[in-house]
């Protein structure tokens, strides 16, 4: 496949990510615009994955630690053929498997339930030591918030991959800049998270997470790294590809009414 | 009786035993493995065996995820960091996931001594059981703690097992612990007049009140709680009927343990005149074990008045 047709995948994926927060009247669209990129980038090309065995040992694990954008995951999973795309229309409604955050077992491809922010990172090593353990091939990703890098428990679980050397372990940042309250840097500056996670023994990886070449081949350099974790910081923006979500925190979790809902289909390219 | 001895060595002899066995168990813990003492463990299987340092929160995160991967898991710390520190862990990714993890902590109650109030925990019990799908689990002796730590392993889900510091009188033997079932309490001695429910080193003290008070011609029925979730309801509930008074004893804090437990029962399903002793809504302090005991009312004279309270009324 070429670019276009990974940017194609995305586009569609955002429709739904849209189509399913505007059908809960809630949830949390711009953390999922913004992700929507890296994790068609993960589903459709970088993970060993099969919808058609969701659960074999050597497979590659997603936790989306950002769980509150579980409505890009589920669109991902359901593009990608894990379950039918109908069911995207029963987030967060009563009985429904798509939860407003991602619950595991719940739903083939949920490997941990998160949305506790900083809790999937730290399942995730244990998730690469376990492999690491068996010899298992399968690779650990996991997708981390920048908001969620304030939370203690990221830094004791990137101290602890740097020091048992989990190569087999790659996080992303989700770099939008934005959480609930503001700006990152104006709500408690967590920046330079190269340099911390470099000193974490991490093996650092800068990209353009609205770019699938620059995302595939800082998926290929971590998978060269040897005996040690990778990041990938990924530049995004929050609400990317929607013109008045794009970058306002305002849209970190609000729901559009039915005339944008509209036009941010349109905007992307999608059917109403 | 044999020697003393603390429960947290019956659960490294159970761990050691339990690692030639099963091939899936993982130890972890959080700098304290010589204290906690995983370390017997880490000797006999330094590969799997995992020192997640001074960062309980990551440790049972890191829990999680090797259980997500098939492994069974016993993090230990001191039971005031492990579920104080680690309860929304625990709570979102053990319990919510319902995944094979064993919570051991150790250095539980006042018992912990001349550390003091920050290590000395009376809310773990509280905290632990308002998990869904949380069994939580209180030995009173090393042989109990030895067969419980290997059934909690050998069982799937979640696990809270508190273990303490001290050294502890032994009242159990390998072979009568292996009869206990998780879920059951154990009836140590009969009695018509009053019954105590005992959990953790306070089985010990109810045996010794309930002496004490049959010379006197009170007829005491004592029963080790040694699980506290799910509670043996059946066994409380005849306890009630036959006896009429309960009286509860736990390290631990009145509000949210065992009496707790056992009143949210009672007073629903047969309302029973009750007596609690445990830790009442205050902070310890440092000193010896046997000190801090009878200062803050957790020893078996305390029974004893207790019992006699309840006689009374």
């Amino acid at each position: 496949m070429d670019y276009r047709t990974y940017e194609d995948i995305a586009q569609r994926i955002r429709v739904d990510v849209i189509k399913e927060v505007f059908g809960a009247n809630s949830g949390h669209p711009g953390g999922s615009l913004s992700s929507a990129d890296i994790v068609t980038a993960l589903y459709f090309k970088v993970m060993n994955v099969d919808p058609e065995d969701p659960l074999r040992p050597d497979r590659d694990k997603l936790i989306f630690s950002k769980g509150h954008a579980a409505p890009v995951q589920y669109a991902a999973l359901a593009e990608r053929g894990f379950f039918p795309k109908e069911e995207l229309g029963t987030l967060r409604k009563l009985g429904t498997r798509l939860q407003g955050h991602p619950k595991m077992g719940a739903l083939p491809g949920i490997e941990m339930s998160t949305g506790s922010l900083g809790q999937g990172f730290s399942a995730a090593v244990g998730m690469a030591l376990a492999n690491k353990l068996d010899g298992n091939p399968g690779r650990i990703y996991a997708i981390l918030g920048d908001g969620e890098l304030q939370e203690g428990i990221i830094w004791e679980a990137a101290m602890a991959a740097g020091h048992y050397g989990l190569d087999g372990l790659c996080a992303i940042v989700d770099w939008n800049g934005l959480q609930i309250d503001g700006k990152n840097d104006d709500v408690m500056k967590v920046r330079p998270i190269d340099e911390k996670f470099r000193s974490f023994g991490f093996n650092v990886i800068m990209c353009d997470g609205h770019n699938f070449e620059s995302l595939f081949k800082a998926f290929d350099e971590a998978k060269e790294a040897k005996g040690r974790p990778s990041v990938i910081i990924a530049s995004t923006h929050k609400g990317q590809g929607v013109s008045f979500m794009a970058d306002n925190p305002g849209w970190h979790g609000k729901a559009p009414d039915e005339e944008q809902a509209k036009q941010a289909v349109r905007e992307l390219g999608g059917e109403w | 009786m044999a020697d003393k001895k603390a429960t947290r060595e019956a659960y490294a002899e159970a761990l050691v035993e339990l690692g030639k066995e099963r091939q899936d168990l993982v130890v972890l813990d959080a700098d304290l493995a010589n204290s906690t003492m995983t370390g017997k463990f880490r000797d006999a299987y330094p590969d799997r065996f995992f020192d997640m340092g001074i960062a309980e929160q990551n440790m049972y995160g890191v829990a999680a995820g090797l259980a997500a991967s098939g492994k069974v898991v016993c993090a230990s710390s001191f039971a005031m960091f492990a579920t104080g520190r680690a309860f929304e862990i625990i709570r979102n990714s053990i319990g919510y996931t319902h995944l094979n993890v064993k919570v051991c902590a150790t250095h539980a109650g006042i018992t912990v001594g001349e550390d003091g109030a920050t290590h000395q925990t009376f809310e773990d019990i509280a905290i632990m059981r308002t998990i869904p799908g949380m069994t939580v689990l209180s030995p009173s002796d090393a042989p109990s703690a030895k067969a419980l730590v290997k059934m909690a392993v050998n069982t799937d889900g979640p696990f809270y097992v508190r273990l303490g510091r001290a050294k502890v009188p032994q009242f159990y033997t390998d072979e009568t612990a292996a009869a206990l079932q998780i879920g059951k309490g154990n009836v140590l001695r009969e009695g018509k007049d009053c019954t105590v429910i005992a959990t953790g080193i306070m089985v010990a003290e109810a045996l010794a009140a309930a002496e004490e008070l049959q010379a006197e011609g009170i007829d005491v029925r004592v029963i080790d709680m040694h699980t506290i979730k799910p509670l043996d309801e059946e066994l409380v509930m005849k306890a009630a009927k036959e006896t009429g008074r309960i009286l509860t004893a736990e390290e631990h804090s009145v509000i949210g343990g065992l009496g707790s437990a056992v009143a949210e029962f009672t007073s629903v399903n047969c309302p029973v005149k009750m007596y609690m002793v445990g830790q009442h809504d205050t902070f310890g302090e440092s000193g010896k074990p046997e000190e801090l005991k009878a200062k803050y009312g957790m020893t078996a004279s305390d029974i004893y008045k207790g019992v006699h309270v309840l006689m009374r009324g």
